[in-house]
């Protein structure tokens, strides 16, 4: 498996066409990149990008998923070529979701997943914590968390298992501004989870950086051939992918993680954001390319995955951990096995 | 693995000018332009030997002259950049 490259053209008004084997990239009369086609797995546009058809047949050809996506990254569109999917996993994978005990297993893992990796970044705030009360009160968070975890196992229904998780997101939000450096706490506050619109700079941050997550999550999903409208532990519903949501909580707190360090370490301000009427909270143009320049830099880092020996680009586990769904659907292995890391 | 692509190609005919032009769109499907006659190409294996013989269908041996190295990885120290070209890194994120 390798880790091949996205492309993500967030310049508005450029013009993406086929030139012999290559993608190239035009604004106006200038070529401002050209990318051989066979460095790339994937597409992302934002906003107003134009495509050439001679492109869009070549990109389904060569299996490069295209996502059109609008300019504050809510998914629009995708073109996928013919290829996708295998019809005996996802005849599984429907049977599976019938029946009540896998779905309640892998749910389950989902959950597990999520508030493993999430207590670990209330942890590690409590290690680098300046004061004394703060970090007594991310320890604290920890300790709810891994309450919840415990509680978990007994949890003998879908609804108790997505109780269980909201109550577990809730605290951990609550203790979320602690983990932000205090002299950034004005700029960033942060008051409880909004989306839809996101309400303040943080929420809006971490709103664009789970859209990609979640998106990279479904192709991961589509190319280990599952269906990603199809969930455990999310219900169904038109448009919805499901699975690829199931899949994205144990990523979210590494989307977290990137949010906090682009705000404590200062790479993003206040000035990357706007303030529409009404109160939503937006990203600004030029910083939308910052954060995914940083998004995709972090993909790059290799994490030890508790079930191989070799460590593996953060950017690869979405697709390793779809692999590890379908083989639990075929009933190869015991059941998910949610990646955490330590 | 890295690959350098250098070509020497006799222009003085008409020919020798198509070939030109042709053994360059061959090495621009495969990797990036650094100077004139010179493309550097991240490539595996396979796709080396596909251009190889791509490359070698273009060119004609009692005129012109194809150069192909192939670089050893030493964790991205293989080349220095000076003056006014900047490579893409098409391993790295590629944000535009």
């Amino acid at each position: 498996m390798q880790l091949l490259n996205t492309l993500y053209v967030t310049t508005p008004d450029a013009y993406l066409r086929l030139d012999n084997d290559t993608l190239r990239v035009e604004v106006g009369q200038d070529t401002r990149l050209r990318v051989p086609l066979h460095h790339l797995s994937g597409v992302v546009t934002f906003g107003h990008v134009m495509l050439s058809t001679p492109l869009m047949h070549r990109l389904a050809e060569e299996a490069i998923t295209l996502t059109l996506l609008d300019a504050n990254g809510r998914f629009k569109a995708r073109l996928e070529g013919p290829q996708s999917g295998n019809i005996l996993l996802r005849q599984a994978q429907h049977r599976r979701a019938a029946e009540m005990a896998f779905a309640l297993m892998t749910a389950h893992a989902c959950v597990a997943g999520k508030i493993r990796n999430a207590r670990q970044v209330l942890l590690r705030g409590a290690r680098e914590a300046k004061s004394e009360s703060e970090r007594a009160q991310l320890e604290r968070g920890g300790n709810d968390l891994a309450a919840s975890l415990r509680a978990l196992p007994g949890a003998i229904d879908l609804d108790t298992v997505r109780g269980l998780e909201g109550e577990a997101a809730r605290q951990y939000f609550a203790r979320f501004n602690l983990l932000i450096r205090p002299d950034r706490r004005d700029a960033f506050h942060f008051d409880g989870r909004t989306r839809r619109p996101p309400r303040d700079r943080l929420n809006a941050l971490l709103s664009f950086l789970y859209s990609m997550w979640t998106s990279d999550c479904r192709a991961a999903c589509e190319a280990a051939g599952l269906d990603p409208q199809l969930g455990f532990l999310h219900v169904v519903r038109p448009g919805r992918p499901a699975l690829a949501l199931d899949l994205v909580e144990e990523f979210r707190p590494f989307a977290d993680r990137l949010a906090l360090s682009l705000i404590n370490r200062r790479q993003i301000d206040t000035t990357s954001f706007v303030e529409r009427e009404g109160g939503a909270v937006l990203l600004e143009g030029d910083a939308r390319r910052d954060i995914v320049v940083a998004f995709q830099e972090r993909k790059q880092e290799a994490l030890q995955h508790s079930l191989f020996k070799e460590a593996i680009p953060l950017g690869l586990m979405p697709l390793v951990q779809a692999r590890l769904m379908a083989r639990a659907i075929r009933g190869e292995t015991e059941g998910y096995l949610p990646f955490v890391f330590k | 693995m890295l690959i350098i692509v250098c070509y020497d190609v006799n222009t003085e005919t008409r020919e020798g000018r198509r070939r030109l032009r042709r053994v360059a769109k061959v090495c621009e499907s495969t990797g990036q332009r650094v100077q004139k006659s010179v493309f550097e190409c991240q490539v595996n294996q396979m796709q080396y030997e596909d251009l190889e013989r791509r490359l070698l269908a273009e060119i004609e041996p009692s005129e012109d002259n194809l150069r192909l190295y192939r670089l050893a990885e030493t964790r991205g120290c293989e080349v220095k950049e000076h003056g006014i070209f900047r490579a893409t890194d098409f391993e790295g994120p590629l944000v535009l």
